[in-house]
């Protein structure tokens, strides 16, 4: 009974020991294993197939001549490695450095390989000068390549390929057509690095599962152990602390909200953000420095989709972790609220079935990764060649997939919003919504509710839209006429750059790692352009409202307060209108943390929905605008 | 150009100050000592159980005023002069005026206790005193409030949000018996004690005892009983702030007596919110009415008045709202606390959660007199409309889902309440109206 902190006050503590242990056991993770390089190792990273054995690889490939056949990467990598080889290092910074060493050096073999020797460029100007008056002819250049079968038909291939452009042109000297030959040769070691070797690419994946198959020590030998010891510790612990709130009365929490150093920006909730904001940086751009933290799911991922863990799976998996602990929390928090129970039972449900097991069943089962619920244009890759194609390739599933899509952006959307309001996805359905409502929940009070935020939010927001569907129309022109311009832009750059600055930095760092510091709809608020979207027909076309209770508001201010979305649904309230936002995700946190019960969300005739402001209790004046 | 200077920035004079400005282009000066800006009196408490800051807390922001030409002046007016139309202040000399308007609000009353002037011991009214509170319970043990109305139980959740122990000691035999009625009273009480509160009931103060320094460190309650307390909270009502009116010709009496269109007895002088005081107070109400909606009423009416167009005081049926801990309170009409002779009333109560619902009518007529409820939220509109138009109780209950102001999926109780009533009063209802069954949602 009584106060919240009074409840069960050692469990609580304990639950909290328990949870920052477990946190503390994750971070030291990071830190934790050693690293050495072995045959298994790259053969597990180079997908290397066992029919070619690879023990003949360094008698097979002496350094100086060229092979018939094109060897395996997986060959070359190998011998390159040699000096690495059982060599054991205590840092992954140090062995990532070496690593990317060996990237480059076995580039510079595929270079050897695939390229073209000075011996054979001086012997093309030479045969140049001699039989054609330096008029550059392909078929001449071609027949100058040494070596025999499979390679040299590649190389010849390239050659072509790169130089065909300079058939038939002429040169004064042979320093000139030297010089243009071999600026023309750098575009093809480029192609030869991109295709054969290690691309800038593929480089990320290839470190990321060479250090994860590399670790030696406990974690690597005691994953399991390590996997319960994290995971089972911090979520046993956080459960500890978040059910002795059951002993409470129920009703509203939110004592010293403003005096936590982790709710209110101090030090802890800096740090939080932080932490955040390095993992999701982590997360994208650097995945090969979490390894340890991909090789603790690893045996879990095997065990539940019989595949081995990536970065995502384990993002995802943290992920669903967080929203269904934290969603524990928000059922006891709000557990005399009907609305909220449903709304965060149905938000738990969507992501752990429809955003974690449907999906990776899906890998199991060889066929494509499909979110159901994730609606393009946040789902922004939906309309690239490589999803349409494996939709094609996919059958009668793959259409499915293809028509449930695109029924979702152009029938689900605006029927559920007129019906609903945008809640029905934003806090009932969606992922981003459910992490924001369930780990943001400590946060929302940190939203910016002025105008001038309002004014950010809309130019933002809707910036994004446009570029999303610019973006998309520009892929699916590439799709359909193979022509990779559109408008003069490079539509491979365009989506580029949507993926990084909106996909990764926008949605991921800024969105997520800025819980602590700007509240937890950052990214619905300022960034997301499916919210926009929704946003627009919920203003104009929907049958959803919160209505204000006509003369009961007192001007408090918690309704403003504990908006996510920053909307100042007190200057609403105060005046007796109706709430009628196009970013209002009807979380219905406003209504429940008015002490006067002066809002509800409604959905009801659209007639009227936006309401003449009238503050009831006045028989002579009306609010006058 | 008229001068038009209001003293007071709270809700009374800052929505006349708004209203005046929309109605014309008068000069706008609003003069007031406690803060720079207008902020929520009835958030003060959450500042202190740490729900929201003082930028939460301001209405407006402080772009708003110089936007919308409403000069604010940081300063106390001293004094008076009706004769030349002028003001003294405290610091920044002397300001006149054309037209004057006084909402200076209240101040909290005292007991005349024993020990009443110790550091420790206080009402809560304004920002100063909620600073003063800050520091006089930090680190404490027990604090006592006196009074059982509702800023005595605000100062309760006050204290027992920083864990501190609370006695609440309140004259009647229930909490607030004075305005609820026995069962809701009750149902209160049990919630506060629930929550952790000390409740005092039928006792009263008798003494504050200090220690050596002066400061309070325990209360005597008639018939004997000491309780030991680091602090302790007066909340026995508040008074208007008229004193600096003193030698101004302005009428007084327990406050600034105001005829319907709120003029006092000197011309161009206007007074509205919690220090005005009705000489003929409209039917059903108090002649002091001291509450937020009363005085953005007063400063939504006195704006037109004094913009030419005079208008008088006519509020519509009584409501109000309150919220104990974690019950929320509603009352709208006219629900008496004790039986009366002309009035029937229905209650329904929840069988485990703390929510009632009682309904008042005219014993001869039918006609509804008013809605009180704890834990369940009724619509304004609704009710207001039912009461004005004098609807039956016959009527309304058929229909009464749409006074229902609940969130979604929230219990709906309308049926028990119709059998109840058929029980109680042996009559038969008409078949209710029945909601359309693709509204999913509420
Ligand atoms: C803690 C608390 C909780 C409350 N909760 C509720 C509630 O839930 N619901 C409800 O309906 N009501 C509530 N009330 C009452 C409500 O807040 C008041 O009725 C209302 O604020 C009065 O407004 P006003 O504009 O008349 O005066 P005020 O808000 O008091 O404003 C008057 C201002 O004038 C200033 N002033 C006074 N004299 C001078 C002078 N000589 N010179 C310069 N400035 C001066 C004062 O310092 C003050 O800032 C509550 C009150 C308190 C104290
Ligand atoms: S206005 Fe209310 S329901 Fe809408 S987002 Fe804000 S808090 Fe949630
Ligand atoms: S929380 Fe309720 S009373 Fe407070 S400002 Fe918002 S609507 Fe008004």
């Amino acid at each position: 009974m009584g106060n919240h902190k009074e409840t069960y006050p050692l469990i609580r503590h304990l639950g909290l020991l328990l949870f920052l242990a477990g946190f503390g056991l994750f971070i030291g993770i990071f830190f934790l294993s050693d690293y050495r390089l072995t045959e298994e190792a790259l053969q597990e990273a180079f997908s290397y197939k066992e029919e070619v054995a690879p023990m003949a690889v360094s008698q097979t490939l002496p350094d100086d001549t060229r092979p018939a056949t094109p060897p395996p990467l997986y060959w070359l990598m190998v011998k390159e490695a040699e000096p690495m080889m059982g060599e054991t290092y205590n840092w992954n910074f140090s062995f990532v450095d070496r690593l990317n060493d060996l990237f480059e050096r076995t580039n510079e073999r595929v270079l050897a390989i695939y390229g073209l020797s000075d011996d054979e460029i001086e012997k093309i100007i030479e045969v140049s000068r001699l039989e054609t008056n330096l008029e550059y002819n392909t078929t001449l250049a071609l027949a100058q390549l040494e070596g025999e079968g499979q390679l040299l038909e590649e190389r010849q291939q390239l050659l072509r390929d790169y130089t065909g452009w300079m058939e038939g042109r002429t040169y004064e000297t042979s320093e000139a057509l030297e010089q243009e030959l071999r600026s023309t040769l750098e575009g093809l070691e480029m192609g030869i690095t991109e295709g054969e070797g290690i691309s800038s690419y593929s480089a990320k994946g290839y470190l990321t599962s060479l250090v994860k198959y590399s670790t030696i020590g406990w974690i690597a030998n005691y994953t399991w152990l390590f996997f319960w010891l994290a995971f089972g510790l911090s979520t046993a612990g956080a459960l500890m602390y978040i059910l002795p709130g059951l002993g409470t009365v129920a009703g509203i929490k939110h004592n010293n909200i403003f005096f936590s150093s982790l709710k209110n920006r101090g030090w802890l909730g800096v740090l939080l953000g932080t932490f955040l904001i390095l993992f999701y940086i982590i997360l994208y751009f650097y995945p090969y420095y979490m390894t340890n933290w991909i090789l603790l799911v690893e045996p879990f991922c095997y065990w539940m989709t019989g595949n081995p863990a990536s970065e995502f799976f384990l993002y995802g998996f943290l992920y669903t972790l967080a929203v269904l602990v934290m969603g524990v929390r928000m059922l006891i928090k709000y557990r005399h609220s009907n609305y909220h129970k449903i709304r965060t039972a149905s938000l738990m449900f969507f992501q752990l079935a429809f955003a974690f097991i449907i999906p990776e069943i899906l890998v199991a089962l060889n066929k494509p990764y499909f979110d159901f619920k994730n609606i393009w244009p946040l789902n922004y890759d939906f309309f690239f060649d490589y999803r349409l194609d494996e939709f094609l390739a996919n059958g009668t599933l793959g259409l499915f997939m293809l028509g449930w899509g695109i029924a979702l952006i152009i029938i689900a959307v605006p029927l559920f919003t007129y019906l609903y309001g945008k809640r029905w996805y934003c806090s009932w359905v969606c992922g981003c919504g459910a992490l924001a409502e369930n780990l943001g929940d400590p946060f929302r009070q940190l939203s910016n509710k002025s105008v001038e935020a309002w004014n950010v939010e809309r130019a933002l927001v809707h910036s994004v839209l446009v570029f999303a569907v610019g973006m998309t129309i520009a892929v699916l022109y590439t799709y359909f006429t193979a022509s990779s311009e559109f408008l003069g832009i490079s539509t491979y750059t365009l989506r580029e750059i949507y993926g990084f600055a909106i996909g990764a930095v926008f949605a991921g760092v800024v969105g997520t790692g800025f819980y602590p510091l700007m509240g937890n709809r950052v990214w619905c608020r300022y960034g997301c352009p499916l919210a926009a979207y929704i946003g627009i027909i919920q203003r104009f076309r929907s049958r959803f409202r919160i209505t204000t209770n006509g003369g009961q508001c007192i001007s408090c201010g918690n309704c403003s307060t504990y908006c996510e979305m920053g909307i100042d649904v007190r200057w609403y309230a105060q005046r007796g209108q109706n709430v009628v936002r196009a970013s209002c995700v009807g979380c219905g946190i406003c209504a429940s943390v008015c002490p006067r019960g002066v809002l509800k969300l409604e959905n009801k005739d659209p007639k009227g929905r936006f309401g003449n402001p009238i503050l009831i209790g006045n028989e002579h004046v009306s609010v006058i605008e | 150009m008229k001068q038009v200077v209001i003293i007071g920035n709270g809700i009374a004079g800052i929505t006349a100050a708004r209203h005046i400005r929309k109605r014309s282009n008068y000069a706008i000066t609003v003069i007031s000592g406690e803060s720079d800006h207008f902020y929520s009196r009835t958030a003060l408490m959450y500042l202190y159980m740490g729900h929201m800051a003082y930028y939460n807390i301001k209405p407006y922001e402080d772009w708003f005023w110089p936007k919308n030409r409403i000069g604010l002046v940081r300063d106390w007016v001293t004094q008076v002069d009706t004769k030349h139309k002028k003001l003294r202040l405290q610091e920044k000399g002397e300001i006149s005026y054309d037209i004057l308007l006084i909402a200076s609000g209240s101040h909290p009353r005292k007991g005349g206790w024993p020990g009443e002037e110790a550091p420790n011991v206080q009402g809560l009214y304004s920002l100063q005193d909620l600073e003063r509170m800050e520091q006089q319970t930090k680190g404490i043990e027990r604090g006592v409030v006196i009074g059982g109305g509702l800023i005595g139980v605000e100062m309760a959740e006050m204290l027992h949000s920083r864990n501190i122990a609370v006695s609440l000691v309140v004259r009647e035999k229930e909490y607030w018996s004075n305005v609820l009625p026995p069962e809701e009273a009750a149902i209160i009480s049990l919630h506060l004690r629930r929550q952790g509160i000390d409740l005092q009931l039928e006792s009263e103060l008798e003494e504050i005892i200090q220690d050596e320094k002066g400061n309070a460190k325990a209360v005597r309650l008639k018939g004997g009983k000491q309780v030991d307390c680091q602090f302790v909270g007066i909340t026995i009502g508040v008074v208007p702030n008229i004193s600096f009116l003193e030698g101004s010709g302005i009428e007084t009496n327990r406050g600034i007596l105001v005829d319907s269109c709120f003029r006092t007895n000197q011309p161009d002088v206007y007074a509205i919110g919690d220090c005005a005081e009705y000489h003929q107070p409209p039917a059903g109400r108090k002649s002091l009415e001291q509450i937020w909606y009363t005085g953005r009423i007063h400063g939504e009416t006195v704006a037109s008045t004094i913009c030419g167009t005079p208008l008088t005081y006519k509020p519509g049926p009584w409501f109000n709202s309150a919220k104990f801990f974690d019950i929320e309170y509603q009352v709208y009409g006219e629900v008496p606390n004790l039986p009366k002779e002309d009035t029937e009333t229905l209650f329904w109560q929840h069988l485990e959660h703390e929510q009632t619902i009682r309904i008042a009518w005219n014993k001869s007529s039918g006609a509804v007199k008013g809605f009180s409820l704890l834990g369940i939220r009724y619509r304004h509109e609704v009710c207001a409309r039912w009461i004005k138009t004098s609807a039956t109780i016959d009527s309304i209950l058929p229909a009464l889902g749409e006074a229902n102001f609940d969130p979604e999926f929230h219990r709906r109780h309308e049926q028990e309440i119709r059998d109840l009533y058929e029980k109680q009063t042996g009559r038969t209802l008409a078949t209710p109206v029945r909601k359309k069954f693709w509204k999913i949602f509420g």
